[in-house]
């Protein structure tokens, strides 16, 4: 699991929000275009990237880009044991 | 996982009828902000919906896309042996809606009448319960009759609901035929039960304070009595047992995806089901969509998508997967062969 892969995954998300604005520790529920919708394509990209399941409660329970990632990262773990 | 296999039964004939009323969800300036709308739309993709007047029911809808199966295929009602009705939406708590139904179509009081109740996964399970009906000596014809009127259960100022859910009522014809080998694979997670939920009912029982609309999560508004659903629970659950149920099915048939000429999704939401396309490497032209027109009508999603797409498509023979899911949580697919189905275009009530 590597931060940078997932902060650039989590960054073609958006359309309209340029990738640089978009680092580990960005608030992502500030960003202008956060949306619901743009929170199911964060599951649908974590299900695909990382064959991982993304609850809404992980997305609530989420301040920054990194706290994402740390929660699909020791569940990436718990698959692998 | 329940896995049904069915020798000789098949879908013979579809009909579906939606209400006049259309609905744009371009409209939804007082629930969305103007410059979100377009976006929205794009991603659930859906434009418009059909919505009910006050006096007009599920059953009301099925009633008509019976009667219109029957005149356009010639079919008696003395020939029906049993009237099934799926709803979340049925007339009354007591008794069955299909009782009703049976007495409105003149089908005959030998005929055997029952609803079922489940969720937007509710036509595969009446679907394999018409299938083994029908299967049965003595059995000949078996009307499935699939309708919801969600605007009746939904807040218009629920922005997560509101601007998915259409009406339709819709009626499948399963008779004994020369269709092969069908098979469902259904499933079920009640983990997920509040995921998608009306509160009040027996459990907690209906009060005056059940019909207060109240603020809830994130500004949305309903009733106890109103559905709620958690978006993002729902959707997960969705793109992670969805295309793993399909995937099932092809393996426990022997198939492969490609083997499969038409895939009918639930229409949930659009970014949904391009999701799945995406997952599954299905060809697109593959899997037919309603959505833009009809919005997401629960349980009658999936014979609305075929009455609607694939009228006069299903002449000569065709294999078919079914796939849906929703509250419970539930889900399923179905593999089946279809043969000179005969699928009248959508009529308006």
């Amino acid at each position: 699991m590597n931060l940078e892969q997932f902060i650039e995954n989590f960054a073609g998300l958006f359309d309209e929000t340029p990738p640089d604005a978009i680092n580990a520790g960005t608030h992502f529920k500030e960003l202008e275009e956060w949306s619901s919708l743009v929170a199911l394509s964060v599951i649908a990209m974590v299900d695909e990237e990382y064959d991982i399941e993304f609850r809404g409660d992980d997305i609530r329970d989420s301040q920054t880009v990194e706290d994402l990632f740390n929660i699909v990262a020791v569940r990436v773990e718990e698959e692998e044991f | 996982m329940a896995k049904l296999t069915f020798q000789g039964v098949g879908i013979k004939a579809l009909s579906a009828c939606v209400p006049q009323e259309v609905v744009y969800n371009r409209d939804l300036g007082y629930l969305i902000p103007e410059e979100e709308i377009d976006k929205v739309i794009e991603n659930i993709g859906i434009e418009q919906r059909r919505i009910a007047a006050p006096d007009v029911m599920a059953s009301d809808l099925c009633f008509k896309a019976a009667q219109q199966l029957m005149a356009d295929n010639d079919i008696s009602p003395d020939s029906i042996d049993v009237l099934l009705f799926m709803s979340q939406t049925g007339d009354f708590r007591i008794p069955a809606t299909s009782c009703l139904l049976q007495h409105r179509l003149g089908l005959p009081r030998e005929t055997m009448c029952m609803d079922i109740t489940l969720g937007c996964s509710g036509y595969l399970y009446a679907l394999s319960t018409a299938f083994a009906y029908a299967s049965l000596p003595g059995i000949n014809r078996v009307l499935l009759l699939d309708g919801e009127a969600f605007s009746k259960i939904v807040n218009r100022r629920d922005k997560v609901d509101w601007p998915l859910y259409g009406d339709a009522g819709t009626a499948t014809l399963v008779e004994k035929g020369d269709f092969g080998e069908s098979t469902f694979l259904l499933y079920t997670d009640g983990t997920g039960e509040d995921k998608i939920k009306i509160h009040a009912g027996m459990r907690n029982p209906i009060t005056p304070d059940s019909c207060v609309e109240r603020e809830r999560e994130e500004g949305n508004v309903r009733t106890d009595l109103e559905v709620f659903m958690d978006g993002m629970d729902v959707f997960n659950f969705a793109i992670s047992k969805v295309p793993r149920s399909v995937k099932q099915l092809l393996a426990e048939t022997g198939k492969t995806i490609d083997d499969v000429d038409l895939l009918v999704f639930h229409q949930a939401n659009r970014f949904m089901m391009d999701f799945f396309v995406k997952k599954l490497k299905i060809q697109p032209d593959k899997v037919p969509f309603c959505i833009s027109k009809y919005g997401n009508t629960s349980s009658a999603s999936v014979p609305l998508t075929i009455s609607s797409e694939l009228n006069g498509k299903l002449e000569g023979s065709h294999t078919v997967v079914l796939s849906a899911f929703g509250a419970g949580l539930s889900w399923g697919s179905a593999l089946m062969h279809t043969c000179n189905c005969h699928v009248s275009p959508v009529i308006e009530y």
